[in-house]
């Protein structure tokens, strides 16, 4: 369905909000025609309403937001120091970066993300895998090769976060997640056959009954809205213009309905699926106290695979370690290895 | 956030959903040309292979395995879910593909054999069930020559001709008929209808919806007691990701269950567990499975872009549809996804008891489901306008409110000048559907509080 277009005029269009301007872009969510300033005004106030509407923060909270230095945190960074100014939220705001030990990548976001500290006023606090785990991104693929480099990081990155969050005493987490990683994420879970996953992937806060829950508040927000004037930085591991099989479809799909986008958000939050799909047990990491469902939590079976020269444990659906880990540990006690810091040490 | 490495090939990341480290499966249909060590049929270890099943290298069979591997579905389906009972008359749905060949194919063994049964039985106490066939001529809607569509029509007459005994009635009727009045009458109609939705997406479900509408007119005109439907297993998946797209996540499971009792008359899925892919092998090899092409032009929108995407995955990995099906069938059903309850006394108890046992239970509470009036999809009460609640006020104004998002936004016509021209062509039975919608609830009330009811002069104990 295209939205109604005015007739054009000798001239330019105007924007569809303000009449008064020249209209200078599409909304890629709503295809209205629209001037900068009430595109901006339009997409803060969204993301306001959707904070608002969610209850996502309560006054006097300490906020971590992710930050990569990618276009999602940079935009996220902005927009909640603006609308905790403008709106009297009475947020404490940080935030949070990651240093994976990738040469060339990280050194350009974490620049990025220093920028982002002096221009919005916001506290800094960078933890790396090296000093977290023992092992940069750099030395993990020296090792492993390109293959199931992005478990590790994935795996890594989540912990990071919530160590680092723990160290800064922040109440909760805020990422940049936005609709089309959501979409993405319900259809994949659906391809996947992983329907707990599917049950939770739509929430906007998780991780409640955890040490530091999170939040998304961009769930509503469409990509191609927050890269509309932002800088983006990709990956070096990852090629240019690479997409999985759902990214292609989901842009397919936008071209032909924007608003598909949010409808499959919307069916991921209407699935009949029954309560007791729910999440495994929560337990603790027999070696480092994270919380974990199997005795050791992933990155400790990452970690002891790295360290013991089994790049594949921990990969796949198999986990040969969780069974014998306590046979193995015993061996590990007299060949040094790097361990993951003890999370005895932070208060969770 | 994604990934967005083309390296990548970890359990986490999904570009090439290899997620087990396991040799892909060898998807051609080819005859063995003695290179790999198994030259023999998996089933029966006897004859020489010539197809293979969506599982690859480990599922060689020879013609006639295959043929009862397929046969053998359908009949699980068929007796677990209560779908055909002796006195059912059964209907069909023929569109000429292979899907409806095979589950005509299947039916009519099905009947046969029931028929071979009671032949032989001194006692006739089990009557066999009947079977009739019903095409949709969609002509009108397309440009195919007449002649195209008269040869077409002729085929269908041969196929169903050539399936007995037991012989079939067959009922070729156009789409137009939905608006029970024939002729030149009925295609204006039709073709106003279909103009006045703009969104191609739209166009195409609005026409699903007539089809079925159809069916259901034919059945309860003929009496005929269940509806049979050649949706495989293939359909459901691109059907699950296709709703997802259009934000029906809700009513999605209650399309895809093998049992689908929303209508008068009950429609049944018996080939729910049957992929396309064997579905035409078993056509190409079978030369009495004669399918006839009707090319009904590509799907395009939504539709087409969900067919092209599933297609994609699935030559990534050939168990991706069932996948998609065995997840979305975790999703909670409705209780109307279940054969109504037998009552008739000619029926065996045995029958009975084993229905009993095997349909689904009603999902908790007698649940008010009410039905968007256009696609007949179970809605969300929260979604529910309030100007519904009144049941007294049955104008039009309702029928608009009382329709699903995904209607709302793809059907019915976003300008409201022209909403009353588009009501006043829509199909009587959509429209009457908005009134009594929740009779349907009424009637399963009664049926659980039956043994409550006291009638008039009962004394109380």
């Amino acid at each position: 369905m295209e939205a109604d277009s005015k007739p054009k005029k000798s001239g330019a269009r105007l924007c569809c909000v303000c009449t008064q301007n020249r209209a200078a872009l599409k909304r890629p969510k709503t295809l209205e025609q629209i001037c900068r300033e009430c595109f901006y005004a339009v997409f803060e106030e969204e993301i306001h309403q959707v904070i608002l509407e969610n209850q996502l923060f309560k006054p006097g909270e300490r906020i971590a937001i992710g930050a990569s230095g990618g276009k999602d945190s940079t935009v996220l960074a902005y927009v909640l120091s603006e609308l905790n100014r403008r709106h009297n939220y009475g947020l404490d705001l940080f935030l949070l970066s990651v240093d994976e030990g990738i040469t060339g990548y990280r050194d350009d976001s974490l620049e990025t993300v220093k920028r982002n500290e002096l221009q919005y006023g916001l506290p800094l606090k960078i933890v790396s895998y090296k000093d977290l785990y023992g092992w940069t991104m750099d030395e993990i693929v020296k090792m492993i090769g390109l293959k199931n480099n992005c478990t590790f990081c994935g795996v890594f990155r989540r912990q990071a976060l919530d160590r680092g969050a723990a160290l800064l005493k922040v109440d909760k987490v805020a990422t940049g997640h936005n609709a089309d990683d959501i979409a993405e994420t319900v259809l994949l879970n659906i391809l996947r056959g992983d329907i707990a996953r599917l049950s939770r992937c739509t929430s906007i806060i998780t991780g409640e009954d955890g040490p530091i829950p999170r939040c998304k508040p961009f769930k509503y927000t469409y990509e191609k809205e927050i890269k509309l004037d932002y800088f983006s930085t990709e990956c070096i591991y990852s090629p240019n213009a690479y997409r999985g099989f759902a990214r292609e479809f989901i842009k397919d799909l936008e071209r032909i309905r924007p608003r598909a986008i949010l409808d499959i958000i919307k069916s991921g939050e209407d699935f009949r699926i029954s309560t007791t799909t729910k999440m495994p047990e929560q337990g603790t990491c027999e070696r480092c106290g994270y919380i974990s469902s199997q005795k050791w939590c992933k990155a400790c079976v990452l970690l002891e695979g790295l360290n013991r020269g089994l790049p594949k444990l921990g990969i796949g659906r198999t986990q040969g370690l969780n069974s014998d880990g306590k046979k193995d540990r015993k061996r590990d006690s007299r060949t040094p290895s790097i361990e993951s810091k003890q999370c005895g040490s932070l208060e969770f | 956030m994604a990934c967005n490495s083309s390296t990548c090939n970890s359990s986490g990341c999904y570009k090439g959903y290899e997620e087990e480290e396991q040799p892909k499966p060898n998807t051609k249909a080819a005859v063995n040309g003695g290179n790999s060590c198994q030259n023999l049929c998996v089933k029966c270890k006897v004859n020489e292979p010539v197809c293979c099943g969506i599982g690859g290298e480990n599922s060689r069979f020879c013609k006639d395995c295959f043929k009862n591997n397929l046969y053998g579905k359908f009949k699980q389906a068929v007796t677990y879910n209560a779908m055909i009972t002796p006195p059912d008359k059964v209907l069909v749905a023929f569109s000429g593909g292979t899907s409806s060949r095979v589950v005509l194919q299947f039916v009519h063994e099905m009947q046969y054999k029931a028929q071979k049964n009671y032949d032989a039985n001194k006692d006739k106490s089990l009557p066999v069930f009947g079977v009739g066939v019903a095409f949709i001529d969609e002509s009108s809607t397309h440009s195919f020559t007449s002649l195209h569509i008269e040869k077409a029509i002729e085929d269908i007459r041969l196929i169903v001709s050539n399936l007995a005994p037991p012989s079939k009635e067959l009922f070729v009727v156009p789409i137009e008929s939905i608006f029970s009045s024939d002729g030149i009458d009925g295609k204006e109609r039709l073709k106003e209808l279909l103009d006045a939705v703009s969104d191609v997406t739209g166009k195409e479900d609005l026409l699903i919806r007539l089809r079925i509408l159809l069916l259901q007119k034919i059945a309860s005109e003929n009496g005929y007691t269940r509806i049979v439907l050649g949706t495989c297993t293939s359909r459901i998946a691109c059907h699950v990701i296709s709703a997802t797209v259009k934000g029906q996540g809700y009513s999605l499971s209650a399309d895809i269950q093998y049992v689908d009792s929303r209508w008068e008359i009950p429609v049944v899925l018996p080939l729910r567990d049957c992929p396309a892919q064997e579905l035409n092998t078993l056509c190409s090899l079978d030369g009495s499975l004669k399918i006839v092409e009707l090319l009904n032009g590509p799907c395009s929108g939504i539709n087409g872009l969900v067919s092209s995407f599933v297609k994609v995955l699935q030559e990534e990995n050939p168990s991706r549809e069932c996948t998609i099906v065995r997840t979305a069938g975790k999703l909670t059903p409705f209780h109307f996804n279940r054969v109504p309850e037998i009552h008739d006394s000619n029926v065996p108890s045995a029958t009975r008891r084993h229905q009993k046992r095997y349909t689904l239970k009603p999902n908790g509470s007698l649940s008010s489901d009410s039905f968007c009036p256009i696609c007949s999809s179970p809605l969300k009460k929260s979604n529910f306008p309030s100007s519904l609640r009144s049941h007294g006020n049955q104008q039009n104004p309702d029928l608009i409110a009382s329709a699903c998002s995904s209607c709302q936004f793809q059907i019915l016509p976003k300008d409201p000048s022209l909403m009353e021209e588009f009501l006043s062509v829509l199909p009587q039975q959509m429209i009457t559907k908005a009134k009594h919608g929740d009779q349907g609830d009424f009637s399963l009330l009664r049926e659980q509080i039956q043994e409550f009811l006291l009638s008039d002069g009962e004394n109380e104990i």
